[in-house]
């Protein structure tokens, strides 16, 4: 898969485990993200009841998808704008191409959205000579640095203040060197000084869609900057770029879902700005767009529903899951290798790019649970990664080592005669090994293990040897 | 002896290396009126192939498990990730087999972690043992969250004289142990690992408690990496009073240290 | 430059009888399978309400308005009457060293204020300009629930009033505060009327002012829209 490392993710981990920036980046979002989030769901004694009643929602609305889809483009329609369906990324990509240079467009606003990273639009909106802006804070800092999201919706939560002066000072030609630029308050007056004159040099406003309302025909975006509204009401043309699973019928179904969606992305109670956007400006207002496009994605989505993978289109990229898994708290978004990191994305990379390009996310879990625990929309994460692995095994993906060891395993495991006769004979001989001091510094074949931590010596003779002495043989 | 007969599901890590959890076990469940007993056709509950993507092999052992426990009251094992093998994954495993399915159904129904059945089903208060010292308690992910092991194992521990809990930051994060996980891929795993032994070092507890085997087996060998004065124990040798063994991993009577 | 837009109907046919393949439906959803959605959309039936503000009456409301308003970092002053606001606003604006200077909403509901006698403000009506520092707007509704302001675009309401300045001030009658989201697309569908409801181009729920937490998740306002969110809560 062009683009992606996510088959490299041993690699990419180990390479950003050393990356002392990215730990100090990390270090405070269990006080942010993961207190935050606990702080308000104690505050709403419905909570769970209303996560309960968003997953029902979403159920309802992916059993009857074609038809929301449809209801929803007639209304749109209908209020004047203008829907375009792409099977996959190349397709998004032409009708965004189009729809600029139809507008003679010379520079982009961009609101944050992922549909654009799964798309590739930045590079190929600069490969065809337009400038695409990143408005988004995070998504900038990212841009300037040529870097991708590490966080669906913390782009740049893998760097620290420090990395960004640095790249400010590096892109910001005229920035006064001896302006005092070490807070982050700082850093985001320079930061919207630059943004501000941006906003109006651009033809074209490009936003993401958190969903698409079939009873209203209009999409809304969630954000706390403001920089998704005025992306959309400065420039002439507003695209919409939001993949098909985003459709929910009505504005209640709506409001259910945003009840759950930032008590668990950020710990606020509501984002600061939510945005219904219908349609052009209307012949009367004195401002607004003067032309309304959505662009639908499917690539692969479709080829989901009632599969092994359908419940992963309940996901409203909240980023909770990824905010409370322990594996990409200690690696980071970027070695996941492709857009989606962390729990979500290692169920729904596979899916979008094919297993064989991404086999080690769904293995790179311990199974703890936490991001089903947390997910909103009642995800059962753990249970789908495990049924990747079991594609992967069933392909003969799995690496060798492993499929031997576990051979081998099973021989033991299924003969119980055999395998108290081989057990009593190897936890003897480690006993021996580790003598008195009740452990080992390294050991054959478990350098995994031993590279970093002690390995606790058995006891000597197993139970079931000691249990057959001390009670008899049944 | 009268009581509900219960059938000790060993498991692997714990007949290998920790016996004297097996026979804290037996203590506990005897001490509460149970007739324990301990089939010997047992090995492992299947996990290693189940991670693995494996089901054919999971199913042939998980069938070894049911035919061996399906005959108990109740099946107890002293780890939450076995019991919840037992209890929430082999279910899932027959989906297209009726009669196994239905079979691993009904031994899902009575299987129970060691602590949560003590609290839950045999409704036990207090246990006689004591414990000088600090300690604190680290959740294992599976007993926690699927099984709902929390309150139970601090209940029985509240009663123990001389013990202190000091609750450990993070309890409820996963220690990087995750059976494969660990090995393949070492090193996260260490970063997970690194971050809970220095929670655990930061409460200042002289001894770390849990009720998974390998989740104390990898805690307690990254401690002991570390030069620290921490003794781990799996919770059952504390409830039973049988605390009086070298921890894990550690030095036998005159033995030195690493 | 040459800028074919592509048609997309094949693409269209192509998701569709991907979706419709997925769901194990032969082609078009029958009238049987449209039944379901067809009256969701046409009832939209409230899902479980939080019990947050339910049974408040119209003070009730203010106050819960007012409380979490606050909590995400909203001013509020509260003034008796219309005739009120302008005295109000211009002490906000001395209180927080800003210019008596403001881009007003073209909105007949805030021309019920005294605005010329106050004297002190010097006041434009229109859209904001890029140099414009402060904006006033009145507000649809505010919804209690989470402290949210409504904004609905239109002749009379610019929205980029509600984004561009650095202060936004709102000034909102207490009787337009209501319980929930829900509650303001009643609201809605009534002042659009019809059976399918147009919603205005650009409906604004705003919630405090502008924030970001991007710069290694410190929390800072004013990122692009408004530093300072200021209401006036008339009534
Ligand atoms: S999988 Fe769940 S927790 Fe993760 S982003 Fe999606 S909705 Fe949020």
């Amino acid at each position: 898969m062009e683009g992606s490392t996510s088959h490299d993710f041993k690699a990419n981990a180990t390479r950003e485990l050393a990356n002392a920036d990215l730990r100090a980046a990390l270090s405070g979002s269990d006080r942010t993200f993961v207190a935050g989030r606990a702080r308000v769901v104690a505050n709403l004694p419905e909570f769970d009841a209303l996560r309960d009643a968003a997953k029902a929602i979403k159920d309802h609305t992916l059993a009857n998808l074609d038809h929301y889809l449809e209801v929803w483009e007639r209304r749109a329609r209908e209020a004047g704008g203008h829907v375009h369906w792409a099977k996959d990324t190349a397709e998004a990509r032409a009708i965004v191409l189009a729809l600029c240079k139809r507008a003679g467009a010379r520079a982009v606003n961009k609101g944050k959205s992922m549909i654009a990273e799964e798309c590739g639009i930045n590079e190929m909106l600069e490969a065809n000579g337009i400038r695409p802006v990143e408005t988004d804070l995070g998504e900038y800092i990212i841009q300037i640095r040529h870097e991708t999201p590490s966080h669906i919706i913390a782009p740049a939560i893998h760097l620290t203040k420090a990395q960004v002066e640095k790249s400010f000072r590096e892109t910001h030609t005229g920035l006064d060197p001896a302006r005092d630029l070490t807070e982050p308050r700082a850093l985001l007056t320079e930061a919207r000084e630059i943004l501000r004159k941006k906003y109006f040099e651009a033809e074209v406003g490009i936003t993401g869609a958190n969903f698409l309302v079939a009873e209203t025909g209009s999409s809304i975006i969630v954000t706390n900057e403001g920089n998704g509204d005025l992306s959309q009401l400065l420039p002439r043309i507003h695209i919409v770029l939001a993949s098909l699973e985003k459709v929910v019928p009505t504005l209640e179904d709506a409001s259910t879902i945003l009840r759950v969606l930032a008590r668990s992305a950020t710990g606020q109670e509501f984002s600061t700005y939510t945005t219904l956007s219908t349609g052009p400006r209307r012949a009367d207002d004195l401002d607004g767009p003067e032309e309304y496009h959505v662009v639908v994605l499917d690539n692969g989505r479709a080829a989901m529903l009632g599969g092994e993978f359908h419940e992963m289109l309940r996901c409203i990229r909240c980023g909770a899951c990824m905010n409370h898994c322990p594996v990409y708290q200690a690696v980071g978004g970027h070695a996941y290798g492709w857009v989606y990191p962390g729990p979500m994305g290692a169920v729904l990379t596979p899916a979008l790019i094919g297993i064989e390009h991404a086999a080690p996310l769904p293995n790179a879990s311990t199974f703890c649970g936490r991001c089903e625990q947390v997910c909103p929309m009642r995800i059962p994460l753990p249970g789908m990664m495990r049924k990747w692995r079991e594609r992967e095994f069933d392909k003969g993906l799995t690496p060798r080592p492993a499929r031997q060891g576990l051979k081998l395993w099973a021989a033991f495991a299924t003969r119980p005669r055999l395998y108290r006769f081989v057990t009593g004979l190897a936890m003897g001989a480690l006993a021996r090994l580790a003598g008195r001091k009740g452990r080992l510094r390294r050991l054959p074949l478990a350098g995994g293990w031993t590279r970093y931590r002690e390995f606790p010596a058995p006891e000597g003779r197993t139970f079931q040897a000691m249990w057959a002495e001390k009670r008899g043989r049944p | 002896m009268s009581g509900p007969r219960v059938g000790l599901f060993v498991t692997c890590l714990v007949d290998l290396f920790r016996p004297t959890v097996g026979f804290a076990a037996v203590k506990l469940l005897e001490e509460a009126g149970c007739t324990a007993e301990v089939p010997q056709a047992q090995t492992c509950c299947g996990q290693p192939a189940w991670n693995t993507g494996d089901r054919k092999t999971t199913q042939a052992v998980a069938k070894g498990v049911i035919a061996a426990f399906e005959g108990y009251d109740y099946v107890v094992a002293p780890s939450g990730s076995c019991a919840g093998m037992l209890r929430v994954h082999y279910p899932e495993l027959f989906v297209a087999d009726e009669s196994w399915k239905a079979r691993a159904e009904a031994l899902a129904a009575k299987s129970w972690e060691l602590v949560g059945f003590l609290v839950d089903v045999l409704k036990l208060e207090r246990v006689a043992a004591d414990y000088a010292g600090i300690v604190t308690y680290h959740d294992s992910c599976s007993g926690l969250r699927e099984l709902g092991v929390k309150a139970q194992p601090r209940a029985l521990l509240a009663g123990i004289g001389g013990l202190h809990l000091r609750e450990l930051a993070d309890a409820e994060v996963c220690c990087g142990f995750g059976g494969t996980f660990c090995v393949k891929y070492p090193d996260i795993s260490d970063r997970m690992v690194s971050n809970k032994t220095k929670s655990i070092v930061d409460t200042g507890a002289d001894t770390l408690l849990a009720g998974d085997m390998g989740c104390l087996m990898n805690m307690a060998g990254k401690l002991q990496r570390e030069g620290a004065a921490v003794r781990v124990r799996h919770v059952a040798e504390v409830l039973a009073g049988m605390a009086d063994r070298p921890a894990i991993g550690e030095a036998r009577d005159g033995g030195e240290g690493a | 430059m040459s800028a074919e837009v592509p048609d997309t109907a094949k693409s269209r046919a192509a998701i569709l009888g991907a979706i419709r393949r997925g769901l194990g439906r032969d082609g078009a959803p029958t009238r049987a399978q449209r039944e379901a959605p067809e009256t969701r959309l046409a009832t939209h039936p409230r899902n479980l309400q939080p019990a947050r503000t339910a049974g408040a009456d119209h003070g009730g409301l203010a106050h819960l308005f007012r409380h979490y308003a606050e909590a995400v970092q909203a001013t509020v002053t509260e003034v008796a009457d219309m005739a009120s606001v302008p005295a109000a606003v211009a002490d906000y604006l001395r209180r927080e060293n800003l210019p008596a200077r403001a881009v007003m909403a073209p909105d007949p509901a805030l021309d019920a204020a005294p605005w010329a006698e106050t004297g002190m403000l010097s006041i434009r009506r229109g859209k904001p300009t890029e140099s414009d520092e402060v904006s006033v707007t009145s507000a649809f509704a505010g919804i209690a629930e989470t402290g949210t302001l409504v904004m609905l675009s239109g002749k009379e309401h610019p929205s980029t009033l509600n984004f561009l300045p650095e202060t936004h001030i709102v000034v909102l009658s207490a009787d337009r505060v209501v319980g929930t989201y829900e509650d303001v697309w009643d609201r809605i569908r009534r002042k659009m009327g019809g059976a399918v409801p147009r919603l205005p181009r650009t409906v604004n729920l705003v919630t405090g002012p502008s924030r970001s937490g991007d710069i290694q998740q410190t929390l800072l306002l004013g990122a692009h829209g408004p530093r300072r969110l200021h209401i006036v809560l008339v009534g």
